[in-house]
């Protein structure tokens, strides 16, 4: 249903209603400030609950069916698993075979393994996803087979969301690697181990019921509890809670596309030559082949000057534990393990430290982390000339990816994004990016193949490189050479019915996306 | 001729590449079909750019079918001109615009420390050959080119030559081993490439062969760049030979050496100390220096080693090199640093350069040191010297500060 439309600040047109709720659209930067109080679930009575402490059920239907699950409920889920995760479908599976309609699935996010949820948006299951929408499930919405529009938030707007009662969630399902029958639950250990469940934690605190799941059930206590058994509803005991060769399959290598390495290099002398790694600095480098290489730089510099870091900010791999052994790293914040390495050494080393977005990203705290990093390095799919970004569609107007941390960790001191001017034939830097996902203001450098180009409000590093040999362009002159090799891209044709919200980490609408014309 | 023609690659793994398969008919029209993975963002532009071949060629009545893997206009221009020529029997040719960059002419002693192969039919890898900087790129019409491939090529390096910018790598083309090699040079001689490398190179004659051949493209098209030749040594016949061809014509500006078919004409086996090839190389680089060229040497073929290939370029320099091939752009920055100068070598040069400073501000036509005068050729080669240690981080930009204070 069309419904008004009203420009945002960052010049986006914004529905006044979206799935039927009415809109705050983007702000600005800090100028969306809300009053009122933190949401509250109903509040239980111990004495409602077993006195031995043992709270397992049967099965998931069983404890779904207790939960009072109904037509209509928001259902969550966290992604810890990754592209192994077997308990969202089964969920859905269970609620399809109980007749159920119009669930919302609000997952901390979504992957391909999740194909199977089309089933159960095509059959009324489902009705809408507020949370990420990667490959095939992007793809559908994309293409306007979704009844309602999904809703995209970063990791800290989906706490913030859940703390002012945007978002009620009626039942959390949390897949835990180990837990015990009163459902204290961590990701340490277990054939399925994950490192943390930080993605589930604001799911535990404020969800009506919660239900965990797991494949490895210990006799209390299990320790630690990084998700406390006094959140906890129900303990359902199952064969299997993900796949772990597929939970781990974040593991990336570092690349060995020289034409890569060429910007994580890069990307590196920039940040040595104009200060940033110096003693105690901090970074946040995603698990991504060129993220991993210019971790990976960083290091070397350390090692030449003899200096450490005094954080890093994860996901961690094998590569940040490695820097962490080495002691050019304090401390690791880590907020979601990729592999096995860095599962072991968060279980084994006090110093590589579980974080949730509660700590790094929350708009609601009293602060948060984000902005104390020194430098991020985040990826894009496009920028425009205003340094506006996108990370969530493709220049053919596909929803193809989720928000991930990406806008929380714009607030770091510098944030840089390193991108090859062109992926095949299409140019990254363009007038209007098809997506908003994060304002210009907070996008400080963007380093390519063919030259880097800061953000004239970055008047700092454009000084502190002015006599320096790196390739410092303008970003029109980086814009103008992706197209002079590519061509211009014509415009794309994209329908009128909004298929997405692009929610900004205060709760404010930044843009939306809209259905694909085939 | 054919009635049908295609040309370019197709499949999951090909990017920036596309596949074009035409059909002449005698009624009916242009039918163009796209698939194009970038299809919401340039499908006008692609049909647009078809249309004007087949009409640049007066095809009226055909099927066209363009499967695009992200393919830069020069790219989807090279290949649906070589569907064309499949087909027709022309001499004509599409070009596109020339960029100015690539109108660029270098010196016969240019720097030839690094050079990177790049396969003719293999645009991808083209496309960003040039930021990392090699002192030369190699577009391979040779052995890289499947034999079936040779002509569609061609047409990929020509455009190439022409439009895509290297950001000052010296421009080379690899030709085919003669009689077919003088064709190649009519693809690529009048689109200013700046030195032809000579495969399996054998007699003086084939260099002369070469040589001539350029001189009338040049000459019909009314060019004057300069086009030097690297004839390659890959033959026992070649090193015994090798003299006279560093010697056959004013444009051979160095001389290279093949190592694996050298190897394998010897029936040798090509080892890591390389004592099967010591006197070959040796032999090459004493012809260069006799005839005052640049003595270049093989490539390094195990592209994860980065450690051997220093210790191989270490050794190449010692015997007198003056570069390598690289087949991978990560061995560029390896070679470079290999080569770069030594303490003596650059405290010399600045000397050098100091000297020729305070003549130039003087007014002095002569540079001098000491008692002795400098040469242009000695003052150019200093300066090289130092450009070389900037780069490899030897010394700092501001070093005639530092060395006066």
């Amino acid at each position: 249903m069309a419904s008004k439309s009203v420009k945002n600040a960052v010049g986006r047109m914004i529905p006044e209603m979206i799935n039927g709720k009415p809109v705050i659209p983007f702000q600005g930067v800090h100028k969306y400030i809300t009053d009122g109080k933190r949401y509250a679930p109903p509040l239980p009575s111990s004495a409602n609950y077993p006195e031995d402490g043992n709270k397992q059920v049967n099965d998931l239907k069983t404890a779904l069916t207790k939960a009072g699950i109904k037509d209509g409920m928001t259902i969550s889920t966290h992604h810890h698993f990754r592209n192994g995760d077997l308990i969202a479908n089964q969920i859905f599976q269970v609620a399809s075979e109980m007749g159920l309609k119009d669930l919302v699935w609000f997952p901390s996010a979504s992957f391909p393994c999740h194909e199977p949820i089309i089933d159960y948006l095509k059959d009324g299951t489902i009705h809408h996803i507020e949370g990420s929408m990667n490959g095939p499930l992007g793809r559908f919405a994309s293409q306007g087979h979704m009844r309602g529009a999904g809703v995209l938030r970063s990791h800290g707007g989906r706490y913030q969301a859940v703390q002012d009662g945007e978002v009620v969630i009626d039942i959390a399902v949390i897949a835990a690697p180990t837990a015990d029958p009163f459902g204290n639950a961590n990701g340490l250990t277990g054939e399925s181990a994950c490192g943390l469940l930080g993605f589930a934690l604001a799911d535990s605190q404020y969800a009506h019921k919660v239900i965990v799941v797991t494949d490895n059930l210990v006799p209390f206590p299990c320790i630690p509890w990084q998700i406390q058994g006094n959140y906890v509803d129900y303990v359902v005991e199952v064969d299997h809670i993900g796949i772990p060769e597929r939970i781990i399959s974040g593991t990336t290598r570092i690349t060995r596309s020289p034409d890569r390495l060429f910007i994580a290099e890069l990307t590196a002398k920039f940040c040595d030559e104009v200060g940033i790694i110096k003693d105690g600095f901090s970074f946040q480098a995603g698990a991504g082949g060129t993220s991993l290489a210019i971790g990976n730089y960083f290091g070397e510099i350390m090692r030449e000057k003899g200096i450490k870091a005094r954080f890093a900010r994860g996901g961690s791999n094998q590569y940040l534990v490695d820097m962490l052994e080495e002691g050019l790293v304090d401390y690791i914040l880590d907020g979601q393990t990729f592999d096995l390495a860095g599962v072991r050494s968060m279980r084994e080393n006090p110093h590589h430290v579980n974080t949730s977005p509660f700590t790094s990203y929350n708009y609601h705290g009293k602060g948060n982390f984000a902005g104390i990093v020194d430098v991020v390095i985040l990826g894009a799919t496009e920028v425009d000339v205003n340094y506006n970004a996108n990370v969530v569609t493709h220049s053919d107007g596909y929803l193809l990816h989720g928000i991930g941390g990406w806008q929380n960790c714009l607030f770091s001191k510098t944030v840089i994004l390193p991108i090859p001017l062109f992926r095949d034939r299409i140019p990254i830097i363009r007038d209007e990016v098809t997506t908003i996902c994060g304002p210009g203001e907070l996008i400080d450098v963007i380093v390519t193949e063919r030259g880097i180009a800061i953000n004239p409000r970055r008047k700092d590093l454009l000084e502190k490189t002015a006599n320096s040999k790196l390739p410092i362009m303008t970003i029109e002159e980086l814009k103008k050479e992706g197209e002079r090799i590519c061509g211009v891209p014509e415009p794309v044709n994209l329908g009128d019915r909004v298929i997405a919200a692009i929610k900004w980490v205060d709760g404010t609408v930044i843009d939306v996306v809209y259905q694909v014309i085939e | 001729m054919a009635q049908k023609g295609s040309a370019g690659n197709q499949g999951p793994d090909i990017r920036s590449d596309c596949f074009a398969a035409l059909e002449i008919k005698k009624t009916g029209g242009i039918k163009i079909v796209i698939t194009s993975k970038v299809d919401a963002l340039y499908k006008n532009s692609i049909r647009d750019l078809a249309q004007q071949i087949l009409e640049f060629y007066k095809v009226e009545n055909a099927d066209l079918e363009i499967i695009d893997r992200g393919a830069i206009s020069l790219v989807l221009a090279a290949r649906i001109e070589a569907a064309v020529k499949e087909c027709l029997d022309t001499k004509n040719e599409f070009l596109l615009d020339m960029i100015p960059e690539n109108q660029t002419r270098t010196e016969k002693d240019h720097s030839r420390r690094s050079r990177l192969y790049l396969p003719g039919n293999s645009p991808k890898l083209m496309l960003n050959a040039g930021i990392h900087k090699p002192d030369a790129v190699i577009l391979d019409l040779e052995d890289s080119v499947a034999p079936n491939k040779k002509s569609e090529a061609r047409l990929v390096v020509r455009n190439s030559l022409r439009g895509l910018n290297f950001y000052g790598a010296e421009r080379m083309v690899r030709i085919n081993q003669l009689p077919d090699g003088l064709e190649d040079l009519e693809y690529v001689v009048p689109h200013y490439v700046n030195l032809i490398l000579l495969p399996k190179c054998e007699t003086s004659d084939q260099v002369r062969a070469v040589d001539e051949k350029i001189t009338r493209i040049l000459a019909e098209t009314k060019l004057d760049h300069p086009v030097y030749i690297m004839p390659i040594i890959e033959s026992a016949l070649g090193v015994v030979n090798v003299y006279q061809i560093a010697s056959a014509s004013d444009r051979v500006a160095a001389l290279a050496i093949g190592l694996e078919d050298y190897t394998a004409d010897l029936g040798a086996q090509r080892t890591r100390e390389g004592r099967e090839s010591f006197y070959a190389r040796n032999q090459l680089v004493i012809a260069a220096k006799a005839a005052g060229i640049q003595a270049i040497d093989s490539v390094f073929s195990d592209v994860a080693d980065m450690e051997a290939l220093r210790e191989v370029v270490l050794e190449a320099k010692s015997l007198g090199f003056d570069g390598m091939g690289c087949i991978h752009p990560r061995q560029i920055r390896v070679i470079h640093e290999a080569f770069a100068p030594t303490e003596a070598e650059i405290t010399k040069a600045k000397k050098i350069v100091l000297a020729f400073d305070v003549a130039t501000e003087k007014g002095l036509g002569v540079v001098s040191l000491g008692s002795k005068m400098i040469d242009p050729p000695v003052v150019k080669r200093a300066l090289n010297t130092i450009s070389n240690a900037l780069e490899a981080g030897l010394i700092r930009e501001n070093w005639k500060e530092v060395d006066l204070e």
